[in-house]
C-alpha cells in the first residue's frame, strides 16, 4: 500500500520539479541589455589556433554587451575564409591572410563591395618542444631543425647537434620527429620559417599540409603534445601556450639562443613589411623570418581577423565594429595574453588596426 | 485445429483456396514487410546519398589529394590500411572467440559459464572513444617493449622491419584495440550458434565412442559453421568500420607499408574521415564522401563473397 502511493507520487512529483526548476535556466536570454544596449547575434569562425583568444574575446566583448552572443567556430582557417566569402559568417578567422592566387581576395572583395578588412589580432609564438631523457636544455639553429626533421639527423648524439650546444652531454637515442596529421596554420608557419632561415638544407614547400610522407604524427596541437610525450627522443612543434611541462628549445637568432617569447614574436610581426598590392584596409603582413635583432624569436604564428567595411544592417556593422574594436584592443590584446598566451600587438600595428577597424560602419 | 500450410487437393480447374488468416496474421505479417522494407530503404538512401555527394569527389582539382595527386592514389593507401588493420583485428580475435565460445557452451560448468559470457558482453558495452583512449595512453606505452623485441628478433621478416617506433602508436597496437573491440560480438553469436547443436547429434557421436573434441569438431561445428561465418562476417563490419578508436591511436601517413612497428602506418578509410572532416573544404569533403562510397562497396562486396562461399559449402553437404 505505502510503495503503491509512492509511485503514484513519482511521475507527477518529477513533473513538477522539472517544471520549477525550468523557471531557473532562463537568464541566457536578453534580460537586461548592461552596455551599449546592442542586441543580436555575431557569427564568424575560422582559425583554430585563435579558439581561447576568440573565447576570451567572448567572454569580455558579451560581459559589457550582455544583448549579444558570439558565436566562432574552429571550423579551420580555409573553411572560415570560404564561409565569409559566402556570407555564412559575419567575420572570420585566418591564419594567413586571403590569397590572391586562389581568387580568395577578389570573391571578398566582391562579397563586401569595398576593401576587405584584414587585421592582424594573435600572434603567437611557436615552440619546438622535445621529450629526451637526458636532456634539459637544448639550443637548435634553423638548419640543424630542418635536418632533424627531414630525418638527415638521427640520433641525438649528431655532431651537428652537439655543435649547437658545445659542452652538453647528448645521449645517443634515436630522434622521431613528430608532425601534425591534420591540416594546419601552426605548420605553415613551421614550414615557412625553416624555408627562409635554413639557408638552403630545407627543400620542401610551404604548406598547412606536412610535406613529408611518413613519420609520427599527432592530430591537433594536443595530439602533438600527447604524441611527444609519449616517447623518448621525441621532438615536434607546437603553440607555446599549450606546451605544458615539455622541453622547450631555444632557437639560433643572429647569433644567440632565443627561447620563445611573446616579446621576441611581436617585435618581429612589428619589423615585418606588409604585403604590397593589397586595399588600405588590408594589413596582411609578409612576416620576415631572417630577423637577427636580439630578443626576436621569427618563429611565430600571426593569425587575422577579416570582415567586411561595410554591412546592410546597422545592428550587424556595430556589433563587428564593437567586438573587432575589443579584440584589437590594449585591454582585449591583454586578456587574450592572460588566458590563451598570446603575444600583444605592439603599439603601432594596433593603433593602425584599431583606425582601420573604426571604420565599419552601415551601408 | 490450424489452418496453417495445407493446400486443398482440388480439381485442377478450381483455383487452390488460400488458408484462413486472421487479422492478427495480417498486421504482423504487415508489420515485418514493412520492417524489412524500411531497412532496405535506409540501406537504399545511404548508398544514394554517397553516390551524390561522393562522385563530385572523384574529380577534383589534384592539390585537394595532397599530398598525392588523384582520388586513386588518394584512396588507395586507405584500403590498404582498413584491409591490414582488419585482418590484424580478425587473426588476433577469431581464434580467441571461438574458443571462448565453444568454452562456454560445451566444456565450462554452469556456474562458471554464466559470469564468463556475462563479462564478454560487458566488453562490447565500452564505448570505442574509450577504447581509444586507452589504446593511445595505456597500451601503446606498454607494448614499446615489444616492439623494440619484435625489431631485435624478428626483423628479417618484412613485417617487422622498420625502426620501432618509440610511442608504440602503430598499426599493430590499433589491430590489438580492434581485435578486442570485435571480440565480443563473435562470441556472442557463435556461442548462441554452438548450443544450438541438435543434442542427438552430439549424444550419438559421444555414444560412437568420440572424444569431446572429436565430437565438437563432427557435429557441432558443421551444424554452426554457417553461424560462424556470419560472426565473423559481423566482426569484420565492424573492425572495418571502426573510426575513433584508430583514429586515435594510430599515428598515420599516406603510404603503404607492411611494416607493422615503425611510426608510419597507413590511416583507415574511417580514421581518415574522422581527422579530416572538421577542417576540410568542402571539395574535400566530397573526396571524403567518395572514400567511403569505396569502403561501402567493398564492404558489401566481402560480405557477397563470404555468403556464396558459405551457401557453397552448405549446397555441396545437402547433396
Amino acid at each position: 500500500m505505502k510503495s503503491t502511493s509512492i509511485r503514484r507520487a513519482i511521475v507527477p512529483g518529477i513533473a513538477v520539479l522539472t517544471l520549477a526548476l525550468s523557471g531557473c535556466g532562463a537568464g541566457n536570454e536578453a534580460s537586461g541589455n548592461t552596455g551599449s544596449g546592442l542586441s543580436g547575434t555575431l557569427n564568424g569562425g575560422g582559425s583554430s589556433a585563435q579558439e581561447s583568444a576568440q573565447a576570451a574575446w567572448r567572454a569580455g566583448y558579451q560581459t559589457a554587451n550582455s544583448g549579444v552572443t558570439v558565436n566562432y567556430d574552429p571550423v579551420g582557417s580555409g573553411t572560415g575564409r570560404e564561409n565569409f566569402i559566402s556570407g555564412a559568417y559575419m567575420f572570420a578567422g585566418s591564419d594567413s591572410a586571403l590569397t590572391t592566387d586562389g581568387g580568395e581576395l577578389d570573391s571578398a572583395k566582391k562579397h563586401c563591395g569595398g576593401d576587405v578588412i584584414e587585421v592582424p589580432a594573435y600572434v603567437s609564438p611557436i615552440a619546438v618542444v622535445f621529450h629526451v631523457q637526458g636532456i634539459d636544455k637544448l639550443q637548435l639553429s634553423s638548419s640543424t631543425i630542418g635536418d632533424i626533421f627531414s630525418g638527415k639527423v638521427t640520433k641525438w648524439n649528431d655532431p651537428e647537434i652537439a655543435k649547437d650546444n658545445p659542452g652538453a652531454k647528448l645521449p645517443s637515442t634515436t630522434i622521431t620527429p613528430v608532425h601534425r596529421s591534420d591540416d594546419s596554420g601552426t605548420t605553415a608557419n613551421f614550414t615557412d620559417y625553416l624555408e627562409q632561415t635554413s639557408g638552403g638544407t630545407w627543400k620542401y614547400p610551404t604548406d598547412d599540409t606536412w610535406p613529408i610522407k611518413g613519420g609520427e604524427s599527432g592530430e591537433g596541437t594536443s595530439g602533438l603534445v600527447a604524441a611527444v610525450k609519449a616517447g623518448d627522443g621525441t621532438i615536434g612543434y607546437a603553440d607555446e601556450s599549450q606546451v605544458g611541462d615539455l622541453g622547450v628549445a631555444s632557437i639560433k637568432v643572429g647569433s644567440s639562443y632565443n627561447a620563445p617569447s611573446a616579446d621576441g614574436a611581436a617585435k618581429v610581426l612589428a619589423m615585418s613589411p606588409k604585403v604590397s598590392g593589397r586595399g588600405a584596409n588590408d594589413m596582411a603582413i609578409q612576416v620576415d623570418r631572417k630577423a637577427t635583432q636580439p630578443g626576436d624569436y621569427p618563429l611565430m604564428l600571426t593569425s587575422y581577423l577579416i570582415a567586411c567595411p561595410t554591412y546592410g544592417s546597422k545592428t550587424d556593422a556595430d556589433m563587428v565594429k564593437g567586438f573587432l574594436s575589443y579584440a584589437v584592443s590594449s585591454k582585449g590584446q591583454q586578456v587574450a595574453a592572460d588566458q590563451a598566451g598570446s603575444a600583444p600587438l605592439d603599439p603601432a600595428l594596433q593603433q593602425q588596426a584599431t583606425k582601420i577597424v573604426d571604420q565599419i560602419a552601415a551601408k | 485445429m490450424s489452418a496453417t500450410t495445407s493446400v486443398p487437393e482440388k480439381a485442377p480447374e478450381r483455383p487452390a483456396a488460400k488458408p484462413p488468416r486472421s487479422r492478427g496474421d495480417r498486421l504482423f505479417s504487415g508489420a515485418a514487410r514493412a520492417a524489412g522494407l524500411t531497412i532496405l530503404a535506409a540501406l537504399a538512401g545511404v548508398f544514394i546519398f554517397l553516390t551524390i555527394e561522393g562522385v563530385p569527389g572523384l574529380s577534383q582539382p589534384t592539390s585537394t589529394y595532397a599530398p598525392n595527386h588523384d582520388f586513386l592514389s588518394y584512396v588507395g593507401p586507405l584500403i590498404y590500411g582498413t584491409i591490414l588493420a582488419a585482418v590484424l583485428a580478425l587473426l588476433l580475435a577469431v581464434p580467441f572467440a571461438l574458443g571462448i565460445a565453444l568454452f562456454i557452451s560445451h566444456y565450462a560448468p554452469r556456474r562458471l559459464a554464466v559470469p564468463v559470457a556475462y563479462v564478454i558482453d560487458l566488453l562490447a558495452a565500452v564505448p570505442s572513444v574509450v577504447f581509444g583512449l586507452w589504446g593511445a595512453r595505456s597500451l601503446a606505452t606498454w607494448l614499446v617493449p615489444l616492439h623494440a623485441w619484435l625489431y631485435g628478433h624478428l626483423s628479417w621478416l618484412p613485417f617487422f622491419a622498420g625502426p620501432p617506433s618509440v610511442t608504440g602508436r602503430t598499426i599493430f597496437t590499433a589491430g590489438i584495440v580492434l581485435a578486442i573491440m570485435i571480440l565480443p560480438i563473435i562470441t556472442a553469436i557463435s556461442r548462441e550458434v554452438f548450443a544450438q547443436t541438435p543434442r542427438l547429434d552430439q549424444e550419438a557421436a559421444l555414444a560412437l565412442g568420440a572424444t569431446r573434441w572429436e565430437m565438437v569438431r563432427m557435429s557441432v561445428f558443421p551444424y554452426a559453421r554457417s553461424g560462424m561465418v556470419s560472426a565473423v562476417m559481423l566482426g569484420l563490419g565492424r573492425a572495418l568500420g571502426e573510426t575513433m578508436a584508430v583514429a586515435m591511436v594510430l599515428s598515420a601517413s599516406p603510404v603503404v607499408t607492411l611494416n607493422l612497428i615503425s611510426n608510419t602506418n597507413p590511416a583507415t578509410v574511417a580514421s581518415n574521415i574522422a581527422s579530416s572532416f572538421a577542417e576540410a573544404t568542402p571539395a574535400k569533403l566530397h573526396v571524403l564522401i567518395a572514400t567511403g562510397l569505396v569502403l561501402f562497396a567493398f564492404t558489401f562486396a566481402v560480405n557477397f563473397a563470404a555468403r556464396w562461399v558459405v551457401g557453397r559449402n552448405e549446397r555441396r553437404m545437402a547433396r
